[in-house]
């Protein structure tokens, strides 16, 4: 029952719509169900099953709004939670910030369901997670991973006729294989609408060579150093400068996209002009809803063009303070560029090992961990490498090395770029390798 | 409270609202309503009764079921606004089985006979498909059986019964005083918790319990457009295991210094017009001279420093590699703890786990595996002599019981290891913070928590904060901005110079500690008196864009 198709959902939709007496009505309904399986030490820890579906109703008088909720769906709980809305509606104070509703819009379709994933059961996990231990066990080396797939529904419609429908299904798979002595580890991640593009197997296999490579690390002095970020490197950076695209915080002064004397960078060269960064809600790698949950249409958007700052995000509120036209993040839940996900650099054509193969001197970096922000105003972000940091002389990895605490703002880090790899899925993400000039490291860790 | 305050509050700003998880299944309430609705322990034990029996014919060697409430209210207002106020509840069952060996866990927001027995069976079913990759088998530690016992938190007024109204004006007196004072513009909210868990489990037990938690919070923020900077100062305030008794503040609860901080209470309305006047002088504070300092550390800054590199550390699921893939482990290999010498700080520094501790955040009766809560020692003088662990890992120490620090965050959520209170005891001698401070000559006082980041086996951290002095010839000279020390876990607890005495001994806490996949947070305080390190990394975070 948690997932339903889109006549069922218009169906229970606009049954709700019926039963309003408000000026506008807004109602949403989601429903989920999800499965995983966490490991670690070789072996199953713990692994649930969850299902859930949801109807909240938003209800208008003038400004004023009132919301609730219920997880039943016979009439009369309908026609309950309706009423509750509108009695919370009529009480509430004025919203100065309220939009009206929009009308019908047009939206386009996206491939974010896809029927084999939705199809994963216990024992589908189970012989997923069991090929990923047969790698460690074969290496006698020791995996932690989770395995986790969710199929889910969102669906919205409103007075004024506004319908949507998504339905989406993801599967995330990562470990972590460390080797017993605990000298040497490595670690994998990615996701995926479609699990047939998920091979557990090859990638516990490239996690294990990892922890076999990066045993018997050596200590180099911290300091200013050429990088190459692997994709999910780049990803953990990269996803912090959806921070700063917010209109009203730049223009409020409180962000680093905010000017010296007033202002907003847009329009100013703020990265270096190989970086191109756009959302696409239809891209087949990365498919998200094409609307957000106000019904905003969401369209391939570019937010930074050769280096220059091309668009901020305006909220239907700010917008019309500003007299601009409303420019959504994304479609929220962590998909959209406001979740840092959803962001797109197209790259080039050079593999991770010909990007290797011409560096004098640099670190190649697996990815990053526990990074946090510094300093808001500059992005200036702290964090540590891991699970795979190796020495790069003449071309060619020399050593694996200790990890080190980085203290870089991906501001600064988009404009020292030398080079662009191969744009792959890393997550939510879509990100090349990057080469990058002068990334500073400030300490060494014994971490492993 | 009236019921009309509270409809009227509660409609403001719901549909815009991004509501922190709570739960899967969280879904918007009436607070009153949910007052009214506690069912009774009998109600509780057949259907908790009902989990255990379908689980035992499922084949499972054990079951616990938990059946829970979990009621959560935030207000959140900006400036002249209320951004929003939102009342959630989240009710359910989770039920855990060993079948085969191997754990199973399943649960269902339909809280009946019928509907439980089937989770029951999709527990025992996980816990088969999970059997034929399973290693070795789990070892759980014996528990006697409680049989019906309770357990409240000792709070004085429930938080839930305080009107939103209350709330509301408060927040908005908050903001408006910030406003006065300089700040161009301010965030305030109060969150309000309150867990009612029901335990059972196949050794006899049957738990019912009423936690409490509430954390107000603002961030005030400077701009000089001019400059294009701005800078921002959070409340001195802390997460609590209490009831709104906590923004009732009292004389005695005050620490006078070069700002006001809280002991047991918290005077809000006096801390955003510090907060707004040290916002401005922050903005024109000049920038750290990297080097090393001695760093004087405020509780209200130290717990977290706490936090990041003992609480974790001596978790004996990441000793052993369960969070290899997500927290990660650490540098507290058992070979340490056996050795029986490991220095992982000097004589001075005694650090405990507690879980019973009046006010703190992780003060419950029983975990949510049915351990009676109680205190231990992690480091005794310097020495690493005990973890904290649970009741399928404890008989790795030899111990032939749990320490009872098994937690979810919801029922939805399978439990697991989860930190308790994990606190520095305060120095033997006296000795106050103007004292400590006359034997630094060239050092930084910082008060307040910032950025943090620590390695992922707990060797390498930084910390930022809110407020650093600059300690010059054993006197504060003015502020600094820039600030942030890097060390390592054993050299830090190492270089620890003095610990003020019981008398400047505070708490802080996270609501929102974060472990486990799918990650689930956990609330846990942390206790210290004012404590100085010597010849800590300082290094300075301004840069150019």
């Amino acid at each position: 029952m948690a997932i339903l198709s889109k006549e069922e959902a218009q169906v229970i939709l606009k049954k709700v719509i019926g039963y309003s007496t408000a000026d506008e009505c807004m109602v949403s309904l989601r429903g989920s169900e999800a499965g995983n399986i966490r490991y670690a030490r070789n072996a199953v820890s713990t692994a649930g099953e969850s299902s859930t579906m949801e109807l909240a109703v938003s209800s208008v008088f003038g400004k004023k709004v009132g919301t609730a909720s219920i997880n039943e769906f016979d009439d009369e709980s309908l026609k309950k939670v309706v009423q509750r809305a509108e009695e919370l509606a009529k009480l509430a104070p004025e919203n100065p910030e309220y939009m009206p509703v929009l009308g019908p819009q047009t939206y386009g379709e996206s491939p974010t369901y896809v029927e084999s994933t939705a199809a994963i059961d216990p024992l589908k996990r189970a012989e997923m997670v069991g090929q990923s231990l047969a790698v460690s066990k074969a290496a006698n080396l020791e995996a932690a991973g989770f395995l986790n797939n969710s199929k889910g529904f969102r669906s919205i419609m409103n007075s004024k006729g506004l319908f949507a429908y998504n339905k989406n299904t993801n599967v995330s798979f990562s470990v972590t294989i460390r080797n017993r002595e605990g000298t040497g580890s490595g670690y994998v991640s990615n996701s995926f609408n479609d699990v047939n593009k998920l091979n557990t197997g090859a990638l516990s296999k490239i996690a294990a060579e990892k922890a076999q490579k990066s045993a018997g690390a050596r200590a180099i002095e911290p300091g200013k150093y050429t990088v190459i970020l692997e994709p999910l490197a780049v990803s953990d950076m990269v996803e912090w400068i959806s921070r700063g695209f917010d209109a009203r915080s730049a223009e409020e002064g409180r962000s680093y996209m905010s000017k010296k004397g007033g202002g907003t960078r847009l329009g100013e060269q703020l990265f270096d002009e190989k970086i191109s960064i756009y959302t696409d809600p239809t891209h087949p790698e990365l498919p998200t809803a094409t609307w957000n949950m106000e019904g905003l249409p969401l369209k391939k958007t570019t937010w930074v063009e050769n280096g220059v700052v091309k668009n901020l995000e305006y909220s239907r509120y700010w917008a019309a303070q500003k007299g601009v036209e409303p420019l959504p993040l994304g479609s929220g839940g962590g998909r959209g560029f406001g979740g840092g996900g959803g962001i797109i650099i197209p790259g080039g054509t050079a593999s991770l090992e010909e990007m290797i193969s011409t560096t004098d001197r640099g670190i190649l970096v697996t990815r990053f961990w526990y990074i946090r922000s510094v300093d808001p105003q500059t992005l200036l972000l702290t964090g540590l490498t891991r699970d795979g940091t190796f020495y790069i002389e003449n071309g060619q990895i020399q050593f694996p090395i200790k990890n080190f605490r980085f203290n870089e703002s991906p501001v600064i880090m988009l404009n020292n770029v030398e080079e662009l790899g191969k744009t792959v899925r890393s997550g939510s993400i879509l990100v090349p390798p990057m080469k990058i000039r002068d990334f500073t490291f400030t300490s060494l860790s014994d971490a492993i | 409270m009236k019921r009309k305050d509270f409809l009227y509050y509660s409609a403001l700003g719901m549909g815009s609202l991004v509501l922190p998880k709570s739960s899967l299944f969280a879904r918007p309430i009436d607070p009153l309503e949910a007052l009214q609705e506690r069912i009774d322990a009998a109600t509780k034990k057949e259907l908790a009764d009902a989990a255990l029996n379908a689980a035992k014919s499922g084949g499972a060697t054990y079951a616990d079921v938990r059946i829970g409430r979990y009621l959560n209210q935030y207000v959140f207002t900006r400036e002249k606004r209320v951004q929003g106020v939102a009342n959630t509840e989240s009710y359910g069952v989770g039920i855990r089985v060993i079948v085969d060996g191997c754990w199973g866990f399943a649960a269902s927001h339909v809280v009946t006979k019928d509907e439980i027995a089937k989770t029951a069976a999709l527990a025992v079913a996980v816990a088969k498909a999970n059997a034929k990759i399973q290693g070795e088998p789990v070892q759980l530690a014996p528990q006697q059986g409680y049989g019906e016992v309770s357990w409240k938190a000792p709070i004085e007024i429930n938080a839930f019964e305080v009107p939103i109204k209350e709330k509301v004006d408060l927040l908005l007196q908050v903001n408006d005083i910030a406003l006065q004072n300089g700040a161009n513009f301010v965030n305030s909210m109060i969150a309000a918790i309150n867990e009612q868990k029901y335990f059972a489990s196949t050794d006899g037990s049957y738990i019912d319990q009423d936690i409490h938690r509430i954390y107000p919070n603002f961030t005030v923020t400077k701009v000089d457009r001019e400059s294009g900077k701005f800078q921002t100062r959070n409340a001195l305030s802390s997460p609590m295991g209490m009831g709104y008794e906590y923004l009732n503040a009292r004389p005695e609860d005050k620490v006078g210094g070069v700002v006001t901080r809280y002991k047991g209470r918290y005077d809000i309305l006096e801390d955003v017009k510090l907060a707004s006047l040290n916002v401005a002088e922050k903005i024109k504070a000049k920038s750290v001279e990297p080097g090393k300092y001695d760093v004087v550390l405020d509780p209200s800054h130290l717990w977290l420093t706490i936090h990041e590199s003992v609480g974790h550390s001596t978790e004996l699921d990441r000793v052993l590699g369960y969070e290899a893939n997500y927290a990660g482990t650490s540098f507290l290999t058992l070979d340490k703890w056996k050795s029986g010498n490991f220095n992982f700080g000097n004589e001075k520094v005694n650090i405990v786990a507690d879980k019973t501790q009046v006010g703190s955040l992780g003060a419950v009766g029983y975990d949510d595996e049915g351990v009676k809560c109680k205190k231990w020692d992690l480091i005794r003088k310097g020495i690493l002599v005990n973890y904290q662990a649970i009741r399928d890992q404890v008989h790795i120490l030899g111990e032939k019981e749990s320490q009872g620090c098994c937690y979810s965050q919801g029922w939805d959520d399978v439990q697991f290891q989860r930190m308790a209170n994990v606190s520095l005891l305060p120095g033997e001698e006296k000795l106050s913070v103007d004292d400590m401070i006359k034997d630094v000559e060239k050092g930084i006082y910082i008060i307040g928590n910032g950025s943090f980041s620590i390695d992922q086996q707990r060797y390498n951290f930084q910390f930022g904060g809110q407020l650093f002095y600059e300690i010059s010839q054993g006197k504060i000279v003015g502020m600094l901005n820039d600030v942030a020390y890097q060390s390592n876990t054993q050299e830090f607890w190492n270089s620890c110079a003095a610990i003020c005495d019981a008398s400047d001994y505070r708490l802080g806490g996270a609501f929102n500690d974060g472990k486990g996949q799918p990650s689930q947070s956990n609330a846990v305080s942390h206790g210290s008196a004012t404590t100085r390190f010597t010849g800590v990394n300082v290094i300075n975070t301004a840069r150019n864009i």
